[in-house]
């Protein structure tokens, strides 16, 4: 009976593995900060061993409340929100969470923001101390407190300024997360690059706003919300696109993916990997569906390795 | 907790803009607990229509059938139709693919045996009240529910509650059927005759804001099931939360009403100013 044989076509899977800031991934493919909570409230629906990293809700210094509601509202092929962030707090977050991430075979990232460069570093230093977070992603998206409220990321040297100082504190890999926005991203990307950013991911949600017209008021309390899924792609894919060409460092692509030619787009045009954000809430699944799409990509296209999709841009 | 791709067994309009959907959804039934949630969305739609949260409203087994087809699990929901999303749903047809979230949430707690149990719904709010109805009957509990509509095309289902043993009490704010007036009014009397009572509510935000009040003057338990704008359904988005007791500006204290909820004991929450705000809710039959 030994004799019988296994009947398995000798397939050779393609290799979606990537890398991107030192980080090796098993696939390009993880989620979009503030869209997959700590990661703990997806584990009921797949292994999140699956994912390419994981990537936590932005962490402040302290617990941080968030914006009244409603919150959130859907717009034509996107949704508006304005959740203000809200967080258990970086010393909550290292009891109470990252435990969970001890067993797990893929690289967490851990997403922050400050109110001010005193808060930055400090999380940023907390962060350092945790052997769970494999690399950090820094939200620059955020209103300078302590200067007027300018959001840092929409000033050149406000953006290296802040991004300078995390990298002092911080010898892990370091995204930076660009708004988009601004005028023009490329001078952002190149100033963050400058002062030390290993890695970028853009875009983050474009400001926006939809009226109620029965009742004349805003749809989310916070008037003003950020606007993501599907209707901000070609925004995104635009600007992924801008940023590869000016910087040197890799780029990860964000905006509005909900399937595996949507995330193609992104790594055509450059992006190392890209996050999947509003797509989790419509299908607590979609970024496996994503992955397993890339992998049949691959094999349709005859290709054996992501990284011969990665910047195959033709012009 | 598991994400069904299937399809919806009938859909029909009950009364002007009120739907019931029977959805097919195999081992379901076994696991949802009353009060408890769906998010539902339809394959045909835009890809990026967010699912729409409604409460369970029953399940059920068709039977066999001599042409072969095996027993069918389904669950229910009962929507009535408020914006896009739920204007789309109501035009599905038998055999339409949907997908189907759940069951999701907390669900009710059924309290202490024994005691006289009000059930408070108004309009589509009585949706979470009917599991908990034959879950309390079962227990051999004496069931009460009082329910409250603006006219009598907000009056949903109270026969099928009758059936399984709940005895029903109807007012309408226009009197075009049952009592003249709200269902607050009922409450207060039957609270006089039943001061042990325990009170469960769903409907819209002022009504429960009422029954609360109402439910600490005469020192009675009561769990509301509130609705609220979800992206997620699941704890993820953070944009369904309500505020806690003890909530402030300086000392904030947010539930999301899908994990912590959408069952949740009244003294749980700040009933100071609305606990929901706004009470347009896109999902119709929603959390």
């Amino acid at each position: 009976m030994s004799s019988h044989k296994e009947k398995t076509m000798p397939v050779v899977r393609p290799s979606l593995a990537v890398e991107v800031a030192g980080l090796k991934l098993k696939n390009p493919v993880m989620p979009a900060s503030g869209t997959f909570g700590y990661g703990e409230e997806y584990a009921p629906y797949f292994d999140l061993n699956r994912l390419g990293a994981l990537v936590t809700k932005g962490l402040s210094l302290n617990p941080k409340a968030g914006n009244p509601t409603p919150r959130i509202a859907e717009t034509t092929s996107g949704m508006l929100n304005a959740i203000g962030l809200q967080n258990v707090g970086i010393d909550a977050f290292v009891t109470a969470k990252v435990p969970v991430y001890r067993g797990l075979q893929t690289p967490v990232i851990a997403n922050f923001f400050g109110n001010t460069l005193e808060e930055y570093g400090e999380v940023a230093k907390k962060l350092n101390d945790v052997p769970e977070v494999n690399a950090v992603e820094l939200n620059i998206s955020c209103p300078n407190v302590k200067q007027g409220g300018i959001v840092f990321g929409t000033d050149p040297s406000a953006a290296a300024q802040v991004v300078a100082l995390v990298r002092k504190a911080l010898s892990k890999p370091l995204i930076v997360k660009l708004t988009p926005n601004v005028t023009d991203i490329t001078v952002i990307a190149r100033a963050v690059e400058e002062a030390g950013a290993d890695a970028i991911s853009c875009i983050n949600t474009i400001t926006g706003m939809a009226i109620d017209v029965k009742t004349r008021q805003p749809k989310i309390a916070n008037r003003t919300g950020g606007l993501s899924g599907p209707a901000i792609r070609p925004v995104a894919v635009r600007m992924v696109h801008q940023v590869v060409q000016a910087v040197k460092i890799p780029v990860i692509g964000i905006g509005g993916i909900m399937c595996a030619a949507d995330a193609l787009e992104f790594l055509i045009v450059g992006a190392k990997a890209v996050q999947v954000g509003t797509a989790n809430f419509i299908d607590p699944q979609a970024m496996l569906t994503i992955i397993d799409g890339i992998e049949a990509f691959l094999v349709d296209e005859g290709l054996t390795d992501i990284n011969q999709v990665i910047g195959s841009l033709k012009l | 907790m598991k994400n069904y791709k299937t399809i919806v067994l009938s859909n029909h309009e009950i009364s002007p803009d009120y739907f019931r959907m029977r959805i097919l959804s195999p081992g379901f039934a076994a696991k949802a607990q009353p009060g408890q949630f769906v998010m539902v969305r339809t394959e045909l739609m835009l890809p990026t229509m967010l699912r729409r949260p409604f409460g369970i409203f029953r399940v059920g087994c068709l039977p066999a059938e001599c042409d072969g087809l095996p027993p069918r699990e389904y669950m229910e929901i009962l929507y009535k139709v408020v914006g896009q999303g739920t204007k789309i749903l109501s035009e599905l047809h038998q055999g339409d693919r949907v997908e189907l979230l759940g069951p999701l949430g907390s669900g009710f707690d059924l309290g202490t045996p024994g005691k006289a149990k009000l059930l408070v719904g108004g309009g589509i709010g009585l949706v979470p009240l009917f599991m908990l109805g034959e879950a309390l009957i079962k227990r051999g509990e004496k069931v009460r529910l009082l329910m409250g509509g603006r006219t009598r095309d907000d009056i949903l289902a109270v026969t099928e509650f009758e059936r399984s043993g709940v005895e029903t009490y109807v007012s309408t704010d226009d009197g075009s059927l049952g009592e003249n007036g709200l269902v607050t009014k009922v409450l207060e009397r039957k609270l006089g005759k039943h001061p042990d009572a325990e009170v469960f509510a769903c409907g819209p935000t002022p009504m429960l804001s009422a029954v609360a009040n109402m439910c600490a003057a005469h020192n009675v338990s009561l769990q509301v099931s509130l609705e609220a704008h979800m992206a997620c359904g699941v704890g993820a988005c953070l944009g369904c939360v309500v505020k806690g007791v003890g909530h402030s500006d300086s000392n904030p204290h947010y539930l999301c009403t899908c994990k912590a909820g959408p069952v949740f004991n009244a003294a749980d929450l700040d009933w100071g100013k609305a606990v929901v705000a706004g009470s347009d809710c896109a999902g119709g039959g929603c959390k």
